[in-house]
Formats: C-alpha cells, sequence, structure tokens
C-alpha cells in the first residue's frame, strides 16, 4: 500500500490524486518495434528504429552531402569536411602522429555518438546513448582496444604505464596500485560519463514537463526550463560527443606511449 | 524452451518497468541492445572507411593542391609584375639619359656655332676697325695736306698783301713746313 | 509503516545524493576560472589547451554524473 504510494507508479497516482505523476525514466523503456513483449537478442526494437535512423542520417550528411566532391563546397559538404577536419586534428594532437592509424575507428566513435545524441534531442525520440547497454560495450571496446594495443605495441614495458619513474622510489609501488585503479576505472567513468549526462539532460525536461501541467502559475517557469534544460543538453550532446571521443584519443595516446 | 524464457523473462521486466525502475538497469534487454549497436557501429564503419573518409581527404588534398598552384600562379604573376615595373623604370631611366645627352649634344651644337659666328663677328669687326683706322689715317693724312695747302697759300698771299712783291713761293713752303712739323 | 519508513529513506537518500552535484558544479567552476585567469594572462597559449580543458571538465563532472546517477538509483531502483 504504502509502497504503491510513493514507488512513483501509476496505481500510486491514484491515490494522491493531488501530486503530479512523475515518470522520468520512462523515456528510455525499450519496446519491440512490431508489438509483442518479448525482446530477443535480434528483436527490433525502438533502439533499432532510432541507430537505423543515426545511419540514415549518416548516409545523407556525409555520403550524399559529398557526392559532388566540390573544391568550392556546398553547406553539406562543408560540415561533413568540418567534422573530419575536427576529429582528424584532435587525433594528431593528442594521440600523435603514429595514432592517425586508428583515426577511422575514432571517427566512427565520434560520429556515431555525436549523432545518436543529437538525434535523441528531437521530441519523442529514443537517445540510444542514455542506455548503459549501449555505452559500456563502447567504453570496453575503447578500453581493451587500447590495452591490447599497448601490450602489442610494447610488449610487458606497457606496464610501465602504471611504474611512475619521475616519483621516489618509495612512493612508486603506492603509485603503482594507485595508477591501475585508475586505469580500470577508465571504462566505468568512460561510459558512465556519457550515458549519464544524456539521461540527466532527458529527465530533468521530463520532470519539468510534469510540471507543466501542475498548475498555470508555475508552467511559464517550467517552460522556460525546459527552454534552458534543452538548450543546455544541445551542448553537452556535443560536448559529450567530443569528450568521449578526446578521452580515447587520450588513452590510445597512453597505449602508444607509456613512457611517463 | 529458451525462446520460451526470454518471454517471460521479457513480462517480467516489462511490469518492473511499468512500476517506473530504471530500464537502463534493465540486464534482460542488454544482449539485443548490444547486438544492434554493434550492427550499427560496423554499418557506420563501413561508411566511413570505404565512402566518407577516402572521399573528404581527397577533396581536401584536392583542395590544397589547387590552393598552392593557385598560390604559385599568383607569385608568379607578381614576379612578372614586378618585372615589368622595374622594365618600366629602367626604360623611363633610359630615355632621362637619352634626353640628356641630346640636351647636352644640343648645347654644345649650340656652342660651337656660337663660338664660329662670334669669331667670325669679331674678324668682320677687326676688318672693319683696320678699314676704318686706314680710312682715318688717309683722312689725317689728306687733312694735313690741305692744312699745309691752306697755310701755304694764306701765307703767300698774307706775304703778298704786306709786302707786294717780296718773297717768294719757295720760301713760304717751306717755312710753313717747318712750322707745321714743329707744332 | 515499515514500507513508509524505507520509501522515505529512499527519497532522503537521493536527495542527499543529489548534494554530490554541486561539489561536480564547484570542481567544473574552479577548472573553467583557472584556465580563463590562465589564459587571460597568456592568451596565444590558451587555445593549444582547450582539449586539456574539456577533458578536466569532463573528469569533474563525471562525479557529478555518478551522484545524479546514485540518486535515480536509489529513486528508481532500489
Amino acid at each position: 500500500m504504502a509502497e504503491d504510494i510513493l514507488g512513483a507508479g501509476t496505481e500510486g497516482a491514484d491515490i494522491v490524486s493531488a501530486g503530479p505523476e512523475f515518470h522520468p525514466m520512462e523515456q528510455f523503456t525499450l519496446e519491440p518495434l512490431f508489438g509483442g513483449h518479448a525482446i530477443n537478442w535480434y528483436t527490433p526494437t525502438n533502439l533499432t528504429l532510432w541507430m537505423g535512423v543515426a545511419i540514415v542520417a549518416v548516409i545523407l550528411l556525409l555520403v550524399v552531402g559529398t557526392r559532388r566532391r566540390a573544391i568550392v563546397p556546398s553547406r553539406t559538404q562543408s560540415v561533413a569536411e568540418l567534422a573530419y577536419g575536427f576529429v582528424y586534428s584532435m587525433v594528431e594532437d593528442v594521440a600523435g602522429k603514429d595514432g592517425l592509424k586508428y583515426f577511422p575507428y575514432i571517427m566512427t566513435l565520434f560520429i556515431f555518438i555525436v549523432f545518436s545524441n543529437f538525434l535523441g534531442l528531437i521530441p519523442l525520440s529514443y537517445s540510444t546513448t542514455s542506455q548503459f547497454a549501449v555505452t559500456v560495450p563502447l567504453a570496453l571496446l575503447v578500453f581493451f582496444t587500447v590495452t591490447i594495443i599497448g601490450f602489442v605495441k610494447h610488449g610487458i614495458g606497457f606496464l610501465g604505464l602504471f611504474w611512475v619513474s619521475a616519483a621516489p622510489l618509495a612512493l612508486r609501488p603506492i603509485l603503482a596500485v594507485i595508477e591501475l585503479i585508475s586505469y580500470f576505472v577508465r571504462p566505468v567513468s568512460h561510459s558512465i560519463r556519457l550515458a549519464g549526462n544524456v539521461m540527466a539532460g532527458h529527465a530533468v525536461i521530463e520532470v519539468f514537463a510534469v510540471f507543466v501541467g501542475v498548475s498555470v502559475f508555475i508552467a511559464p517557469l517550467a517552460f522556460i526550463g525546459i527552454v534552458g534544460m534543452f538548450a543546455m543538453d544541445v551542448l553537452v550532446a556535443f560536448i559529450q560527443a567530443y569528450v568521449f571521443t578526446i578521452l580515447t584519443c587520450v588513452y590510445l595516446k597512453d597505449a602508444l606511449h607509456p613512457a611517463h | 524452451m529458451a525462446q520460451d524464457t526470454t518471454e517471460v523473462v521479457g513480462e517480467l521486466t516489462e511490469q518492473i518497468g511499468e512500476g517506473g525502475g530504471m530500464p537502463q538497469l534493465d540486464f534482460a534487454n542488454y544482449p539485443n541492445q548490444i547486438f544492434w549497436l554493434a550492427v550499427s557501429l560496423v554499418i557506420i564503419y563501413f561508411i566511413l572507411s570505404r565512402v566518407v573518409l577516402p572521399r573528404v581527404s581527397s577533396v581536401l588534398a584536392e583542395r590544397q593542391g589547387t590552393i598552392t598552384n593557385d598560390i604559385a600562379t599568383a607569385d608568379e604573376l607578381k614576379q612578372k609584375a614586378v618585372e615589368a615595373e622595374e622594365a618600366y623604370l629602367k626604360a623611363l631611366a633610359d630615355a632621362r639619359a637619352e634626353a640628356g645627352r641630346i640636351v647636352a649634344e644640343a648645347k654644345l651644337e649650340i656652342q660651337a656655332e656660337l663660338d664660329v659666328a662670334i669669331a667670325k663677328a669679331d674678324a668682320e669687326i677687326a676688318a672693319k676697325a683696320a678699314e676704318s683706322e686706314v680710312a682715318i689715317g688717309e683722312i689725317r693724312k689728306g687733312a694735313l695736306k690741305a692744312v699745309e695747302t691752306v697755310a701755304r697759300s694764306t701765307a703767300t698771299e698774307i706775304i703778298k698783301a704786306v709786302m707786294p712783291g717780296a718773297g717768294d713761293a719757295k720760301a713760304v713752303t717751306a717755312a710753313v713746313k717747318s712750322q707745321l712739323k714743329g707744332a | 509503516m515499515e514500507g513508509d519508513i524505507v520509501e522515505m529513506g529512499k527519497f532522503i537518500g537521493a536527495g542527499l545524493a543529489t548534494i554530490g552535484m554541486g561539489g561536480a558544479a564547484i570542481g567544473v567552476g574552479s577548472i573553467v576560472g583557472n584556465f580563463l585567469s590562465g589564459a587571460l594572462r597568456n592568451p596565444s597559449a590558451a587555445g593549444g589547451q582547450t582539449a586539456m580543458l574539456f577533458i578536466g571538465i569532463a573528469f569533474a563532472e563525471a562525479f557529478g554524473i555518478f551522484s545524479f546517477l546514485v540518486a535515480l538509483l536509489l529513486m528508481f531502483a532500489v
């Protein structure tokens, strides 16, 4: 009984009729596209739909937009060139010249995240990057790839990453433990940062949206809140894609040049 | 059998979802999401690496080439302009030198002509002066003779008048002559 | 009655967890403020350090997001 009231559920609203209904997390529910309840590993869901939309957007903007190969670029072509130059210089500046070999993979990550983030901002859309099931594999992919690259390139010398040769000898084992922990925390923070930011933005907008329906006096304030949060989310959508990519570059740099 | 299990799990999770849980922590849906994530990533990777990246990099390289060419052409043209300006200045300087030379030559010629003319005029003047001197000398001579003649005739007449029959012309003439020489 | 207390604890815990976001805000503000003061002293070197700025912001912000996540977990998942 009491759990029903405070469980933020639909049943609770019947009893506490005065209070607003909060379902800020409902927008992230995975649903099969073609009815039914079962979600097998192959079932097309709303996540599939919006990933497909992202792929179509990538094709429209990056493939169709650049099809003329103009010397003086059109608008869409210059967007594609801008994205290319942005990621390319990021990889070159952070990971170094020998990191450019991995540029297509990093570009794939960036394009996927930035398109997913922005498509998730469309009202009633499903933001794929708010799912831990999406960001955790991404972060683990980066983590394992980078670790494997490090060991392949430097062999056992890659462990020098944890042995801070600049520190006094007595401190080095302690620092090694700290470095080791921080190394293994990387995928956690890497994935939760992205999903958490996107989720937080959407959930807060949802909460404000609930307040719009509460009373005529609160509605304008809540509306301003929604607009402000939306602007913030547009910023966050880009910055989080940028941060995810640049952290990937930083980790890649650590793998390519492990010496401290 | 496995199908049934996943269906049951799906129904269960949906019931939990209705209760307001976090759909992100619904681990039963993870295989599905990871599967579709992998599919999309692979598709995007192939779109990018097969089509977009080569295309964009070739366009950028081409543009870089064009810009380099254009800058080279512009440099060439600038060089040409500088050369043309140099040639123009040189021609101007040459023309100026030529003009100076012509002026100097003309000056020299005029000077020479002037000198010749002056010399000629001087000669003419000298000749005229000499002629005039000769004429003056003759006139002076004539005048002296005339004075002698007048003096002689006058003296003769005076003598005739003072003492008629006295004296003779020869003595008078001698006297006059000696007088004129003494004067 | 017992459920009431559990629910109350959940909400109080969630509210307390959000205080952590204030810490993240302080951290981000400190990073950006120091970056700005450094950038105003030497504007020519600032351009090359924007990547470091964003990495720093991302690290500081991650902990705010963690606390937000804890709040969400308490509200919806516990």
